[in-house]
């Protein structure tokens, strides 16, 4: 009998405690993930970012979480108290819901639902209330008008960003994350070789989802002063907030799993072996990526000017090596565990990457123009999208009917057909542009 | 009280609940919230009964799709003015009252036919419940899933026709 | 398990409530909203069905009259801004242009 109390206890309490554990965590994330915006902003605008709260601005999260959580909770006269109160709830208990389906390497996952992609689109499309309602809620002209720029700009570009994912899908076979991945490591590719377009696709359109720059018109401060999020103080702009990055890592995670190879490192299909052991060569990456991280730290270390940034600099050293021994120690351990804490290292690997791209294109690209933004989802990328995923349909029969067995054939023929296309939508594009401005403009 | 029946009560009494309070509101948006909450109990019901691919379809359609739409019809035509004035009109008790004689009578016809119903099947549902979908939809219904698609692609076209400011 | 004649209750409870908002409510958009509504428990009785015969053709059926049910939206909705633009009224009762 207390077998099977103990039975029920794991089948229930650990997908709880994984979500315990996530829902616990991700805030100091989002807060270290803001953090991290603001440093590498500062670096590619030859500053410095945060210095003064902590060393090199460590601490600046807490502060900020400090400040907001002591804020004095304003509500706008005449606001509808109700959708006032719910609009920002909404907004992060959808964020955070999609992480149950997520992958974090392969023993990492709260629920391996057998529509689990479906399961996260589905989830991130309820997140489009919590900013219509907020919007709506706040009573204001730039809110509303915020709010239903940034709600017609999410669906258009939802659309896209799915058809994009079912390019994928279509090699991927199956619709559970697991699965997915699995299917990766059956074919021994990474899925963003067999189709570069589709992840391009998806790449725009998660940055156009989760309202980041070059697609933030919606909550620019120069533009609807912050739009739905402009009457917001305190605690329920922090909620937004956090939903906003929440969102930022559940279509990193996304692309991640159909299009990077979820948790396997990179070439899962060579097996090449360290001389008479049967460790993998490869699989000796994640301890020499720390080794060298922590011996660039060293390298810093006597250029700091002040003596506590000299101690951060160690202090990040040591704990750079202790991961790299954690890493190399885990080569020797048993399967289970070496698959869990390698995936779950390359999984976060590939989930900042993708997060440090959409920070890169943040501070590189100019804002679009809500047009420009509407006219960019439906006329070029839905159309590049649908025929990206019947050209990726068309490859697949032929390849399992008359044998092209070369994936490298099949990503270049399809690339160049794509870059066809989306040569032709940008020239005609140009050319109604052009009818438009010579009959005197709309 | 297994966790089926904890469930299925959770989500009927979370369905009919809001679906009441909807019809009720005097507050429009505050009707869509909760004909929101209605539909994702309904998707919470077809979760229980194995359908997960019209569990994922109606969130991303209904409750993602044509309840967004009509948030914004609702932003758009919202009237401070409507919020004041009665809000049920005059036929409201005999209608209600019909209403109710007709829901007994069909939950009488339930009721005393409950041990009518042919027999359960002794096969289980499919297991890949998405790729079964998938292969009805795209073999035996494909007439029907085209013309499905030429009216939707009708409907877009009205919509549009209808909403513009010039024809 | 539960019943099939549960969900029938429930699907046949909502589609009450869906009648009775159509007829007893004066605006045009919660009518709307109320047809839904029936559409909705005309999906959980199918889900019933399908469920208990397990014929995965209740689902496809489902599908069809989600997408229906879209479409209809759609226009609906288009009509009531198009009346909206004309006459200020979103009112069942003040839409009478056709009486004599």
């Amino acid at each position: 009998m207390s077998h099977a109390i103990l039975q029920s206890v794991l089948r229930y309490g650990i997908p709880v405690l994984c979500g315990v554990v996530i829902v616990a965590i991700f805030p100091l994330m989002a807060g270290y993930i803001v953090l991290a915006e603001r440093k590498i902003m500062a670096d590619m605008q030859a500053r410095l970012g945060p210095m003064r709260v902590g060393p090199h601005g460590l601490l600046q999260p807490l502060a900020d979480a400090f400040k907001l959580m002591l804020k004095e909770d304003v509500i706008p006269a005449h606001a509808d108290w109700f959708l006032f109160w719910v609009a920002p709830v909404m907004s992060v208990t959808m964020a955070l819901l999609a992480f149950a389906a997520l992958p974090i390497g392969p023993a990492f996952q709260i629920a391996d639902i057998n529509v689990g992609l479906l399961f996260i689109l589905a989830v991130s499309s309820l997140g489009i209330y919590g900013i219509v309602l907020g919007g709506w809620a706040s009573n204001s002209h730039y809110s509303l008008l915020g709010a239903l720029r940034s709600a017609a700009q999410l669906v258009s570009y939802e659309t896209a960003a799915g058809l994009g994912l079912v390019s994928a899908l279509l090699l991927a076979g199956s619709l559970s994350m697991k699965d997915i991945v699995q299917a990766q490591a059956d074919q021994g590719v990474w899925f963003i070789f067999g189709v570069p377009v589709g992840f391009f696709i998806y790449f725009v359109g998660s940055i156009a989802e989760t309202n980041r720059a070059p697609f933030d018109l919606p909550e620019a401060e120069s533009e609807l002063v912050a739009g739905y999020m402009t009457e917001y103080s305190g605690f329920r702009w922090a909620l937004y907030f956090l939903a906003e990055y929440a969102n930022m890592v559940v279509v990193g995670s996304i692309a991640t799993t159909l299009f990077l190879g979820g948790w396997l490192r990179p070439f899962p299909g060579l097996h090449q072996h360290l001389v008479g052991t049967s460790i993998e060569l490869l699989d000796a990456l994640p301890a020499l990526i720390f080794l060298g991280v922590a011996l660039y730290s060293l390298k810093l270390t006597p250029r700091q000017p002040v003596k506590i940034q000299k101690i951060v600099m160690l202090f990040v050293a040591g704990l750079c090596a202790l991961l790299a021994v954690v890493m190399a120690a885990a080569l020797f351990a048993p399967d289970p565990v070496k698959a869990g804490i390698h995936g779950a290292f390359w999984f976060l690997t590939k989930v900042g990457v993708y997060v440090y791209a959409f920070l890169w294109v943040r501070f590189t690209f100019p804002r679009y123009r809500f047009d420009q933004l509407m006219r960019l989802g439906w006329r070029f990328l839905i159309p590049l999208a649908l025929v990206n995923v019947i050209v990726v349909g068309t490859a697949i029969i032929v390849q399992k009917n008359w044998g092209w067995s070369h994936p490298l054939l099949f990503a270049i023929v399809t690339t160049l057909l794509m870059l066809g296309v989306a040569m032709f939508l940008a020239y005609d594009d140009q050319k109604q542009q052009a009818a438009v401005t010579a009959a005197g403009g709309q | 009280m297994t966790v089926d029946k904890i469930l299925f009560a959770f989500f009927a009494a979370l369905a009919v609940a809001s679906a009441i309070l909807m019809i009720t509101r005097r507050n429009i948006i505050h009707g869509a919230v909760f004909l929101i909450t209605t539909l994702l109990a309904t998707a919470g019901i077809f979760l229980l009964q194995s359908a997960e691919f019209l569990f994922v379809v109606q969130i991303i359609l209904y409750v993602g799709g044509i309840m967004v739409l009509f948030v914004f019809v609702i932003m758009l035509v919202n009237l401070d003015v409507t919020m004041r004035l009665v809000q049920f009109n005059h036929q409201r008790i005999v209608a209600g009252v019909l209403a109710l004689v007709l829901a007994a009578q069909v939950g009488f016809a339930f009721y005393m036919g409950r041990n009518l119903l042919p027999p359960a099947s002794r096969e289980p549902m499919p297991a890949k419940n998405t790729e079964a979908v998938g292969a009805a939809l795209f073999q035996h219904y494909m007439l029907a899933f085209e013309i499905a698609s030429i009216l939707l692609l009708v409907a877009m076209v009205g919509a549009v026709v209808m909403a513009k400011r010039k024809v | 398990m539960i019943p099939a004649e549960y969900y029938l209750m429930l699907s046949l409870a909502l589609f009450t409530v869906g009648v009775i908002g159509v007829l007893t409510r004066r605006n045009v958009i919660i009518i709307l909203m109320s047809i839904e509504l029936i559409l909705n428990a005309v999906n959980i009785n199918l889900m019933a069905f399908s469920r208990l015969w397990s014929d995965v053709n209740g689902q496809v059926f489902a599908i069809f009259i989600i997408t229906d049910a879209a479409a209809e939206a759609a226009v609906g909705l288009g009509i009531i801004l198009a009346f909206f633009r004309n006459r200020e009224t979103v009112l069942a009762d003040e839409m009478d242009l056709l009486k004599w």
